[in-house]
């Protein structure tokens, strides 16, 4: 400080207020650029599992993401392995899919082959099975399971509930 | 306050406040050009035009778009393209010009890897040269999204899904960009904003940065002859303008330019007119839907070859590759480690690593567009791992050469 002229001072002085100035003008905008209050509200999606047909796809919506529900019928159940079974989702007596409808890839919506009980993807080739896990590659992972909480009869998308935490937890999704 | 005398003229009046004499000068016909130049001279004033037809076209545009997730299909494809009087001229001006631009960037390119032109004192060119690549990359992705048909949404998804960083499921980061969980509303709004306003501008400064680092090592020429401009410069000035190895830059070296512009625009506006389509893929005249991808996701033709360095390989080592691809060019004035700045003819291997290059970057090109089955996925991994290896050699053949 001694040997600081006055001009290398205020240099400095002004320096330090622009750079707090430009910090805090850097967090407004990067807050701008967040996901709007209404985006992150409407990020909840209650579904009725009690109205679902036996090996047939349905593909609900979630954040404006296609999900998939598939229930399984006891002959698919029955011929599942052990690295199969985690990822069933179980509501009453009804066993089913529920996971994010998006290749794993880069995000294209893999299609349903209801006779081979398998999903392929179109965009690179990948193929899934009944539960999502990956048979052929470029995937790096099976489908993802959504946050879900079960209520009764109705899946809550969006909400963690035991089940959910517990699967992720395991590893059985991100 | 400088002195100022009774004007005798208009110009007079102007030179005294602005000085646009000296001006002219400094800019034009005392900026000086090597005669020892050919057509692919001209691709910078080419570059120059197509961005002016792109910047007059958008403004049209931008009078009847609607940057709305239900309104844009239709202002782009009803409103601009059927009801604006030549609404359809200035879109398919915009989408011709967006495409050729690239085909125009490539050779330009192209023209200073062959000739050295990024070499002693040329480097900045060579960078600025490439972040405006970089600008005009992200400005035809954010145009892309604008007509919101099924390739904008799912290009959209597919490339903002690529900052997840792969294993590293920066998803949070992915959202922050969308401004929404998927591209929705705010996704559209933002990226409206960077095409019509923040990439241009940034774009306009990066061409100011590209001119101004042209000025002191000047133009390069066929040889890369090092010629003292102040000598050959004066010795036109004396009138000995056969002897000299220069010429003015406006109006001499300019009327042979706009010659080659005037042939460009004769083959850009045939496209435009007769052959528009290639610009415009049929599967982006389906509005966009969330909840059913197109059977093929495919880049512009400007993109593939990036695409298909990304593709053959799996998530993270693609990224990687990716990643690569797109920063590596910005190095070449350092990874080229000869000192001579020639021809590549005659510049021992770099003249086959230059061959080698641009045929494994149009190899790339064809490959990304075909399906990724059989003999082409083959063919695709391994001019996508020939990219890198060109890379990695290129220091090491350039140590070996010797100096001209």
């Amino acid at each position: 400080m001694k040997n600081m002229g006055r001009r290398g001072f205020m240099g400095k002085a002004f320096g330090g207020v622009a750079g707090v100035g430009a910090v805090a003008a850097l967090y407004a905008m990067k807050k701008s650029w967040d996901p709007l209050p209404s985006v992150k509200a409407s990020g909840f999606t209650t579904l009725d599992m009690s109205a679902y047909k036996e090996n047939t796809l349905v593909v609900e919506k979630w954040r404006g993401k296609p999900i998939f529900v598939l229930k399984y019928t006891p002959a698919m159940i029955a011929q599942m392995n052990s690295a199969q079974k985690p990822r069933i989702i179980t509501i009453g007596s009804a066993s089913y899919l529920v996971a994010i409808g998006l290749c794993t890839h880069l995000g294209c919506i893999p299609g349903y082959k209801k006779k081979e009980e398998s999903f392929l993807c179109a965009c690179h080739g990948g193929t899934y099975d009944l539960v999502g896990n990956v048979t052929k590659a470029p995937p790096p992972r099976a489908l993802d399971i959504p946050p879900f909480k079960i209520n009764g009869n109705t899946l809550v998308l969006g909400e963690a509930g035991p089940e959910y935490k517990q699967m992720k937890e395991n590893g059985i999704t991100l | 306050m400088a002195h100022f005398t009774k004007a005798t003229s208009v110009k007079d009046w102007l030179n005294q406040r602005l000085a646009i004499e000296k001006v002219e000068k400094v800019m034009a016909s005392e900026y000086w050009i090597p005669k020892n130049i050919n057509f692919l001279w001209a691709m910078g004033m080419i570059l120059v035009i197509t961005f002016v037809l792109l910047l007059v076209s958008g403004i049209f545009l931008l009078m009847y778009y609607q940057p709305n997730v239900d309104l844009a299909f239709d202002s782009v494809n009803y409103t601009i393209m059927s009801e604006v009087g030549f609404g359809w001229l200035w879109r398919n001006i915009h989408g011709v010009a967006a495409s050729v631009v690239f085909l125009i960037i490539y050779i330009h390119m192209f023209t200073g890897i062959y000739y050295g032109s990024y070499k002693k004192g040329r480097e900045m060119i060579w960078i600025s040269g490439m972040f405006l690549f970089i600008a005009f990359s992200a400005e035809a992705f954010s145009g892309y999204m604008l007509p919101w048909g099924q390739m904008s949404y799912w290009a959209g998804m597919v490339i903002t899904n690529l900052f997840s960083g792969g294993s590293l499921h920066a998803d949070g980061l992915v959202e922050w960009i969308r401004g929404d969980y998927v591209p929705a509303q705010a996704f559209l709004t933002r990226f409206f904003m960077l095409h019509v306003l923040l990439i241009p501008v940034a774009i306009m400064g990066l061409i100011a940065l590209h001119f101004a680092a042209l000025r002191i090592p000047h133009v390069n020429n066929q040889d890369g002859e090092e010629i003292d401009f102040d000598v050959e410069s004066k010795k036109y000035l004396a009138g000995d303008k056969v002897g000299s190895k220069v010429i003015r830059f406006a109006n001499d070296f300019m009327s042979k330019d706009m010659m080659v512009v005037g042939f460009y625009l004769v083959f850009f506006f045939y496209l435009v007119f007769y052959h528009y389509g290639f610009a415009m893929d049929p599967v982006n005249f389906d509005p966009a839907d969330g909840l059913k991808t197109p059977t093929h996701i495919y880049p512009e033709w400007y993109f593939l070859w990036s695409y298909e360095i990304l593709r053959p390989f799996s998530t993270n080592i693609g990224l990687m590759a990716f990643a690569f691809a797109q920063v590596i060019f910005m190095g070449l004035p350092f990874l080229d480690r000869s000192p001579n700045a020639i021809p590549a003819s005659r510049r021992g291997l770099f003249k086959y690593w230059f061959w080698a290059m641009l045929v494994n970057m149009i190899t790339l090109t064809a490959m990304g567009k075909l399906p990724p089955e059989g003999i082409f996925s083959s063919i695709g991994f391994y001019a996508a791992l020939s990219f890198i290896l060109l890379w990695i050699a290129l220091p090491i053949i350039t140590i070996l050469e010797k100096k001209a």
